[in-house]
């Protein structure tokens, strides 16, 4: 399903990065780096992840020189069980919350519930946040953090940040023009240290869908950009777009996992993962693009695996999802 | 395109496992960690003027002492990912595997944390292990009579 927008626009956006991400070629663009250790202060990774979302929410307060009140809705989401991070963040903040999960792709998924809300005018200002925290995933989803074991070349590093965006009404030079709604994709993937292959397709099908309702080509666009498909990932969704649609989207598209770490220099195998690895990129480095008019009209793909480790463990296969929404320049 | 196909093309991009080095380092490296604790088992029996079997005793003892610390000092996983499976096959992983759970959940508290969580991964070596000996215990004693 893809939607116009006529009256959404970006407002501001905040970042914090981590350590590894803050070694990573997009340092200048974020707001704030927390380089000393995964802990930031607090006695656990879930508490560390839970202020990155504190501090990312009112600090985007604050470039916005909004008061709480202000703030007709929060909408956040995480990768740990209950969205636990995103709960306990908003206890500090008096604005009404929506917590929402899809995986890596919670950040697009937000900023549609978000702009539905604005463009049928029952909110002005919604603010969307998310997280992700190496190690606090690394716990709830694999191993304990310090227990070492090979892993292949396709495998993604979570990467540890926050960030946030606030839509509102009022005009901007950079306005949200339309979305489209992913399905939940399954080509039957076993292989968890694969998860490019498992949301290729996920990706694939919302792209295809979102030229196709809006009859557009891939040149509508100055850059089209996944959320986390990593190296391999990436390979696959050029070929899969080819081989399945006849889509050449090869001179637009580009992942943000690919983007985020040097990864000739970072030992993050095939790229960076996590909500918060597409929304670091697409709220620092591709917010600033637009704003120096370096890229006009960009599609947003974060993509996301559905993934229980209990439901894998019983042998069901890797459910995948990618929510596309355009970003365009305001003339 | 059908799932068979995708897992097709899938396979065209995914870069294989490079069993062949991976293997010859563990297999090096492993071999290095054996021949250490050969030498520490003939010093340890030379030193304390132990018998061969309690030497060995104290040979393992050792090699746990030293993987944990390595774990707590987080030198034991980057190990891992250089020298592959030599460190996590040999005792050294058992003990690695221990500690990195009591280390992960301490911060849930002593009993729901450590207590409950301390062997997530070695379970299985223990339950599977001794269900092991069990049969094999049994098949030495109908064959060889004990």
């Amino acid at each position: 399903m893809t939607t116009i927008y006529k009256n959404v626009y970006v407002k501001e956006t905040a970042t914090i990065a981590g350590e590894y991400e803050a070694n990573g070629p997009l340092k200048k663009y974020f707001d704030r780096t927390y380089t000393k250790d995964l802990y930031f202060g607090e006695t656990s990774f879930e508490k560390a992840e839970i202020k990155l979302l504190r501090d990312v929410t009112a600090l985007i307060l604050r470039k916005s020189r909004l008061k709480e009140k202000e703030v007709d809705v929060i909408i956040s989401g995480d990768l740990s069980n209950q969205i636990a991070a995103s709960d306990y963040a908003m206890r500090d903040f008096d604005i009404p919350f929506l917590g929402i999960y899809n995986a890596c792709a919670t950040s697009s998924e937000g900023m549609i519930i978000a702009a539905n809300f604005i463009e049928g005018k029952i909110y002005k200002k919604c603010l969307v946040t998310t997280s992700s925290h190496n190690t606090a995933a690394e716990k709830q989803y694999r191993n304990p953090t310090e227990y070492g074991t090979p892993k292949p070349d396709t495998a993604t590093f979570t990467v540890t940040g926050g960030a946030a965006i606030l839509l509102t009404n009022e005009k901007t030079n950079i306005k949200i023009t339309s979305s489209t709604i992913g399905k939940v994709i399954d080509k039957n993937t076993m292989d968890v240290n694969h998860m490019g292959a498992v949301m290729a397709p996920a990706a694939a099908d919302t792209i295809y869908r979102h030229l196709t309702d809006l009859k557009r080509a891939p040149d509508y666009y100055d850059l089209i950009l996944t959320g986390d498909l990593g190296i391999y990932g990436k390979e696959i969704l050029l070929d899969y777009m080819k081989t399945a649609y006849n889509l050449d989207i090869s001179k637009q598209y580009n992942d943000c996992g690919t983007m985020i770490y040097d990864l000739k220099k970072q030992p993050v195998f095939a790229g960076g993962s996590g909500p918060a690895c597409s929304a670091l990129v697409n709220f620092a480095y591709i917010y600033q693009a637009l704003k120096e008019k370096k890229f006009k009209r960009v599609l947003l793909v974060p993509t996301g695996a559905l993934f229980s480790p209990t439901l894998f463990f019983q042998k069901e296969s890797l459910p995948a999802i990618a929510h596309a929404i355009s970003l365009e320049v305001v003339e | 395109m059908n799932n068979k196909e995708y897992q097709k093309l899938v396979k065209k991009h995914t870069p294989k496992p490079k069993v062949g080095k991976n293997a010859a380092i563990a297999f090096f490296i492993g071999g290095l960690l054996g021949s250490f604790s050969e030498l520490l088992q003939e010093l340890y029996g030379l030193w304390f003027h132990m018998p061969r079997k309690e030497a060995g005793v104290l040979v393992i003892l050792t090699l746990i002492l030293i993987a944990s610390i390595l774990t707590a000092l987080g030198i034991f996983d980057v190990a891992v990912a250089k020298v592959k499976s030599a460190l996590i096959i040999p005792i050294t992983g058992f003990a690695h595997s221990i500690t990195s759970a009591a280390l992960e959940y301490k911060t849930e508290g002593f009993v729901l944390g450590i207590g409950a969580n301390i062997f997530k991964l070695a379970g299985t070596v223990i339950l599977y292990g001794v269900v092991a000996v069990y049969f094999f215990g049994l098949l030495r004693i109908l064959i060889m009579g004990g």
